[in-house]
């Protein structure tokens, strides 16, 4: 069983500990196409729920990502600064964008499990 | 649902196989086309390596029954100089010499032309080249025929299996031929940079020739996403981005397009601003741009100075798989258009480095008779 939760904007959060591992949904990169660049958040910058935090290049177009919860980017995955399609080939797990530290936990219970991301992205299609 | 001024979009012959094919398909010039299949950057790449099947059925083929000297009252290209079976690449411009369309232009006999536009010209240029010529040359849309790229260094020997005629077309040459026992219209031309065909064919047996051409070995299909980026790498203009009505064949970078004897005579559309920014050269120029870095810079972005001046606006703009990071078109100030120098391209609102660099991007590969 997955422990995934996604956000309307196709981000995904992995919660470990009071860390969220986070990242753009298999869909996501689908519909990007192949992606070319990631322009990550400052280490140490705070951010707020579903607010733009950076940004993912294909070759077709650029796209916001948002902050799926609030906290403290504590990391961001270097990997992709050099190996963009990592996001293509492991959107949710080698391929994941920044680790926030949680400001208030109870922003997770506002996102969509698995299954309910899953009937989501049906009805979009 | 909102009322919106929605036309159902149109469909080329090939709509059912690129389903079939898995193409993601968008809507492109009041057409649903495929962009891509197994991904834009292995398309891309396939292309340079290999051979690439596009549909371009969307674009508008358009015959002319009048002379030459008739159609050079509408473009700045030499007509009349250009022998039956060759094309040449051309322009519609406007009084004002802004450019209303670019098209491909093969003589077919004395009085007898063959014109491929741009689908989202289409239209437009018809109606044009109806007032334009009335009462001197007979002008007729093709909707029924369907047009196929096959381009890429393979594509000259996939042809020849199926069309042993096709070998001898040089560059820029085009004959009637069938290919795989199908009537066509086959010309050595493209638009990625590579060498390879086009085929003007019958609508209902463009799926038939696209299967036979398809099941060859070397070959897949690729969508207009790749057909974007090898044509950006190519240094190749796309209508209505990198030209349009407000930029004139000087600025742009076309004035080889002019032809020596009309750089003299004139007489066609905007023929008195063009020539005049011919002698004392244009305000601004098209360049091509190379971003430092990997951040993508695209269409619309501000060309800044070193100084933080704005000096212009990238017009194209995107990852160039064969060169492996961004690339990107523009008009620029002319006075800064030399290749090497500096500018700064204002993506998300930072200043990034980036130089003026020569085009194309990536050596074009046309064919070439040893």
């Amino acid at each position: 069983m997955s422990d995934l939760k996604f956000t309307e904007e196709h981000e995904w959060v992995r919660v470990e500990g009071d860390v969220a591992v986070c990242g753009i949904s298999d869909y996501a990169q689908d519909q990007l196409g192949d992606v070319v660049y990631v322009e990550l958040p400052a280490v140490g910058s705070k951010v707020v729920k579903l607010t733009e935090i950076a940004v993912v290049e294909s070759v077709k177009a650029a796209s916001d990502i948002y902050a799926p919860v609030s906290g403290e980017v504590i990391a961001v995955n270097e990997t992709l600064t050099e190996q963009p399609n990592v996001v293509n080939a492991d959107p949710t797990g080698e391929g994941w964008f920044f680790q926030i530290q949680l400001s208030d936990p109870a922003e997770l219970d506002d996102l969509m499990d698995e299954d309910a991301y899953r009937t989501y992205v049906e009805e979009l299609s | 649902m909102p009322e919106s001024p929605y036309t159902p979009s149109q469909r080329t012959p090939l709509y059912a196989l690129h389903l079939e094919l898995g193409g993601k398909m968008v809507p492109f010039a009041g057409y649903d086309m495929p962009v891509q299949y197994s991904g834009i950057i292995d398309e891309h790449s396939h292309t340079r390596t290999s051979a690439s099947l596009f549909d371009v059925s969307h674009m508008g083929q358009i015959r002319v029954a009048g002379d030459a000297v008739a159609l050079e009252t509408l473009v700045p290209g030499d007509i009349q100089g250009l022998a039956a079976g060759r094309m040449r690449y051309s322009l519609f411009t406007d009084a004002s010499g802004g450019i209303l369309d670019d098209l491909m232009i093969t003589r077919l006999g004395e009085a007898e032309f063959f014109v491929v536009v741009n689908a989202g010209c289409k239209v437009d240029d018809f109606r044009h080249m109806q007032s334009g010529l009335a009462g001197r040359a007979g002008v007729t849309l093709l909707p029924e025929r369907a047009l196929l790229a096959l381009q890429g260094p393979a594509a000259a020997g996939v042809l020849r299996r199926l069309a042993p005629g096709s070998g001898a077309l040089a560059f820029l040459a085009a004959a009637a031929m069938d290919v795989a026992g199908i009537p066509c219209f086959v010309s050595r031309s493209g638009y990625t940079g590579e060498d390879g065909f086009e085929i003007s064919l019958a609508g209902d047996q463009a799926e038939r020739l696209a299967r036979r051409l398809l099941s060859e070995p070397g070959v897949k299909p690729a969508g207009l996403g790749a057909r974007d980026s090898l044509r950006l790498e190519a240094g190749l203009c796309l209508y209505g981005h990198d030209i349009d009505r407000t930029t004139s064949p000087i600025e742009a970078g076309l004035a080889w397009t002019i032809a020596k004897r009309r750089r003299v005579a004139g007489g066609f559309p905007g023929a008195a601003v063009i020539l005049e920014q011919l002698a004392n050269g244009p305000a601004r120029r098209r360049v091509g741009i190379r971003p430092e870095g990997r951040v993508v810079t695209r269409e619309g972005t501000a060309i800044l100075d070193s100084a933080g001046v704005a000096i212009g606006t990238i017009t194209s703009g995107g990852f160039g798989p064969t060169v492996g990071g961004p690339v990107a078109m523009g008009y620029v100030a002319a006075d800064q258009a030399k290749v090497g120098t500096p500018v700064r391209l204002a993506v998300r609102g930072t200043p990034r480095p980036g130089v003026v660099v020569a085009l194309p991007f990536v050596a074009t590969r046309y064919y070439r008779a040893t």
